[in-house]
């Protein structure tokens, strides 16, 4: 089976297109953030000069004798995001450029993948390119359940980033695939490997905002001031952010073991031992320890929140080594980078 | 070292380490050690330690995976790698520190899960507990009145709880009768799961350890393998493997298929696009024989063992008399590859010849050209100009020694090269078909013709399966424990304070439902609001939607003396 070369350069095409309305779309959501975070930093400032008064009412209304019937909740703090119905024109321009490049980049992943007759992820100018259209894909699915546009521009640098990584750095012509990858459990295995590397990756944001704001928090409650990053104020409170970090990590969690397990099946039929300590066996591994130490220490009295934030991070950090280095610098059964 | 998602109201920090106990005695000391060692700080950092003594594995080449690495990291680093050596960095994953660490860590968890399954054990035997005087101070709390009576009320509470696969337990109380449910239990049982099926996982390695082997063979083309541990060229068995436990199957490979990528305006140049093996099966002695094709990633299983198809190569077919025109030596001579374009080293041992022990060393190359350092290199993968350099030894091949020797390996420190007058290695150039003479009359080299040889890996695991069911229970486990929500929900059925009610339109019953989460739980709110809306339904009750409006009711236990 030879290589359809027309459909390998549409592919870049779409990539490159991709690239120029995600920087839109990046540019549009910096704005929103600035703005919106214009606008809470001074709403703050206004309502904290009158908080204490409204306080003050508020002990008073729940006194003696006063029972409410109904519904009642455990405080959730106050709405962090501009809920006053100003509409957020430049989020609303920047989540529909998302859409459309997301659209441009599955199509250039798609083509990709039809002018090798293969799935679309041999090599890892293949593994950026459709790692990251995952990556915008779980955020638009996590939006379309929650505003989450606070997080576009967290994952739209990145992402973008990651792209022209791929373009400049890793690119290697569409080919066929060496005996070895001709598998459908490259198929499985990658596939799962990808949803899950992605929620790690908006874990990632989350949490390096979550740490962010923690401190802007102690700083405003101490008094003091917060310092550069005004637009930390259009986003949730910290302990939000560790939730949905959280919340992030504990999907992912079972996937990245799945992707462990699949891959074992297939290094058995493949190799015919299930576990070769081979580098990227290895460093699979490590995040994986890593993570399971995230959700012990957050469940552990003493380092929850911000300890085990660290614990993340460092999942993180191990997830881009695996990416980054193990591929193309540790000799290895995993050794597909296409680079030489 | 068991996952609690449990968010408990934040209390202070625990000391680090309970106090070390004093006069205690041995049986002190152990309980203490017992104690701090299932402690779930210990298995958290036994756990980062983990991960962070898996790393130098992935830095340093590991035996267990080629050798060849380790010996050339020798070479290359003389004085550094014993030292390395000494603290296991070579074999990281069997080093004494890293086995401490994991078993540590898998006492510990034994430890912690064992305790937790009694308890759990128990709390499934246990009625769900009683209901709060305040059902308003949980987390969630819902309210309404209804014209049923409270009888009616938890009848439809009871159905209701029922279906949302609540355990429920009734309980009488001043404010009224009251239900109260609980479930989620599958959370903890998953947790518990999950870390159990580790240990599993962990005693099905060991077990593939003790009872597999692993082997390599070549075989040309159209030479039999027969599964015995005399036809192998490397043998790995388990400790409690005995060479007579392989099955007894056999197979002949008849045909070898490769091709590669002949696109030479591609990057991908000279790539590996299919690797296949045919060959005829005999499963057992005696058998029928049946053709099977070993590909890459499909390999052959036969009575327990799986035989994979890891490479290939060429294998010249060589014949060599001695001075006398007698043949001394002719079969098909594996070379084994060096790049990825089958630049190929192989040796012939010549024993028994009158004139002395000969032996050649060879350079195969499928696709002649030159490397760029001027040396002779592949251009090619496939056979398209294939060329054997060899050069000429004598001496003593080093074979009577008793001492196993690698058949693809020339021990030439008991040899001499043959070189011509000034010095130069006498270099032998030969093409298939062609014969060369070797210098001082030992004889002549022919290469006759070109095979293809296949390296099979043959491999049992007795314990794979029970790995595979191990890790996928783990898996089921681990998502059970982390997206089963633990909750607990109460409904009270009071008596509003008598009839007469300020506002027309309620009833004489107030329902109140509280909701009380054990674990992270982002559904509570809807859980509370779903509850009371399904035992509305039963009642076919329609109560104004706005509560909070109501003017304040009294509720009969505060209007109690």
């Amino acid at each position: 089976m030879s290589v359809d070369t027309t459909l390998a350069s549409t592919s870049n095409s779409l990539v490159y297109s991709a690239m120029a309305v995600y920087a839109v779309a990046l540019g549009a959501s910096a704005f929103d953030l600035a703005t919106l975070g214009e606008k809470v930093g001074a709403r703050r400032r206004a309502a904290g000069r009158s908080a204490a008064p409204r306080e003050e009412l508020a002990s008073q209304a729940g006194g003696v004798g006063t029972i409410t019937v109904g519904r009642t909740t455990a405080p959730t703090g106050p709405a962090p995001l501009a809920e006053d119905g100003t509409p957020r024109k430049a989020a609303g321009i920047a989540t529909s450029l998302t859409v459309l490049a997301l659209l441009l980049h599955l199509g250039g992943v798609v083509t990709r993948g039809l002018s090798a007759h293969r799935a679309p992820w041999g090599n890892m100018y293949e593994f950026s390119v459709t790692g990251t259209s995952v990556v915008v894909l779980v955020y638009l699915v996590v939006l379309s359940r929650r505003d989450i546009r606070w997080l576009s521009t967290f994952v739209l640098a990145p992402v973008l980033l990651s792209l022209g990584l791929a373009v400049a750095v890793l690119y290697t012509d569409s080919a066929p695939l060496v005996p070895a990858l001709q598998s459908f459990w490259l198929v499985i295995h990658v596939s799962i490997a990808f949803v899950s590397s992605a929620l790690f990756v908006l874990a990632f944001s989350t949490t390096v905002l979550q740490l962010v704001q923690e401190r802007r928090e102690v700083q405003r409650a101490q008094g003091r001031p917060t310092g550069a990053g005004r637009f930390m104020e259009a986003l949730p409170p910290s302990a939000d952010l560790e939730r949905l970090s959280y919340r992030l990590i504990a999907i992912s969690f079972p996937l990245w073991a799945f992707t462990l397990v699949a891959g074992a099946i297939w290094a058995e039929v493949a190799w015919g031992r299930y576990w070769n300590w081979d580098p990227k066996e290895v460093w699979t591994f490590i995040i994986w320890v890593v993570y399971a130490a995230y959700l012990h220490a957050r469940a552990t009295g003493g380092w929850g929140g911000r300890r085990a934030a660290y614990l993340s991070i460092a999942g993180f950090v191990c997830l881009m080594v695996n990416y980054g280095v193990v591929n193309v610098f540790f000799p290895g059964n995993h050794s597909y980078s296409g680079l030489s | 070292m068991t996952t609690t998602q449990e968010r408990r109201a934040p209390v202070p920090d625990p000391p680090e380490l309970d106090p070390a106990p004093v006069g205690l005695g041995l049986l002190g000391w152990v309980r203490w050690t017992w104690r701090q060692l299932t402690s779930m700080r210990t298995a958290l950092l036994l756990l980062m330690l983990l991960a962070v003594l898996a790393v130098p594995g992935s830095l340093f080449p590991q035996r267990s995976i080629d050798q060849v690495r380790v010996a050339t990291y020798f070479e290359q680093h003389p004085d550094l790698a014993p030292w390395l050596d000494r603290l296991s960095l070579f074999d990281v994953y069997s080093s004494p520190w890293f086995s401490a660490v994991y078993l540590l860590l898998f006492i510990s968890l034994v430890g912690c899960v064992l305790p937790r399954t009694k308890v759990h054990l128990a709390n499934l035997r246990q009625a769900p507990p009683r209901t709060p005087a305040r059902l308003s101070r949980l987390p969630e709390h819902r309210s309404v009145e209804v014209g049923a009576s409270p009888e009616r009320v938890l009848d439809a509470a009871r159905a209701v709880m029922r279906e949302r696969r609540y355990r429920t337990a009734e309980h009488a109380g001043p404010g009224g009768p009251s239900l109260a449910g609980q479930r989620g239990e599958l959370r903890e049982t998953g947790n518990l799961l999950f870390h159990l099926a580790l240990v599993g996982v962990l005693v099905a390695v060991a077990v593939g350890g003790l009872w597999g082997y692993r082997a390599q063979v070549i075989v040309p083309v159209g030479g039999p393998y027969v599964n015995n541990t005399t036809n192998l060229d490397t043998w790995d068995p388990g400790a409690l493997v005995t060479a007579d436990s392989l099955p007894p199957f056999s197979f002949v490979l008849d045909a070898l298929h490769v091709s590669f990528d002949d696109d030479e305006t591609s990057s991908q140049y000279g790539a590996p696009r299919s690797f296949s093996a045919d060959t005829t099966l005999t499963e057992a002695p005696g058998a029928a024989p049946v053709e099977r094709t070993i590909r890459v990633n499909e390999p052959l299983r036969a009575a327990g063992a799986s035989v994979y198809l890891a490479g290939n190569g060429y294998a010249p077919v060589l014949t060599v008399r001695d001075g006398d025109g007698n043949p001394v030596f002719s079969q098909p001579t594996p070379f084994l590859v060096q790049d990825s374009n089958y630049t190929s080293t192989g040796v012939v041992k010549i024993p028994d010849s009158p004139t002395g022990q000969v032996g050649l060393q060879g350079i195969f190359l499928p696709t002649a050209a030159l490397g760029a350092d001027g040396m002779p290199a592949s251009a090619f993968p496939d056979a398209r100009d294939p060329v054997l350099y060899l050069t000429v030894w004598t001496g003593d091949l080093g074979l009577d020694d008793g001492v196993p020797q690698n058949v693809y390996e020339l021990d030439t420190s008991e040899m001499t090269l043959i070189t011509t007058g000034d010095g130069i290695p006498v270099r032998l150039r030969l093409e298939p078909g062609q014969t060369a003479e070797l210098p001082d009359g030992l004889g002549s080299v022919t290469f006759d013709s070109l095979d293809r040889y296949a390296g099979f890996t043959v491999r049992h695991d007795p314990a794979r399966g029970a790995a595979l069911v191990f890790s996928l229970l783990a898996i089921a486990g681990l998502t059970a424990s982390l997206f089963v929500p633990r909750r607990r929900v109460w409904l009270r059925a009071g008596t509003v304070a008598p009839a007469g009610s300020p506002v027309p339109g309620t009833g004489h019953t107030l329902v109140e439902v509280g909701a009380l989460a054990r674990s992270e739980d982002h559904g509570l709110a809807a859980e509370a609001d779903a509850v009371l809306a399904a035992v509305l339904a039963r009642l076919d009750e329609h109560p104004a939607p706005q509560p909070e409006q109501h003017p304040r009711q009294q509720r009969p236990e505060e209007s109690a003396p």
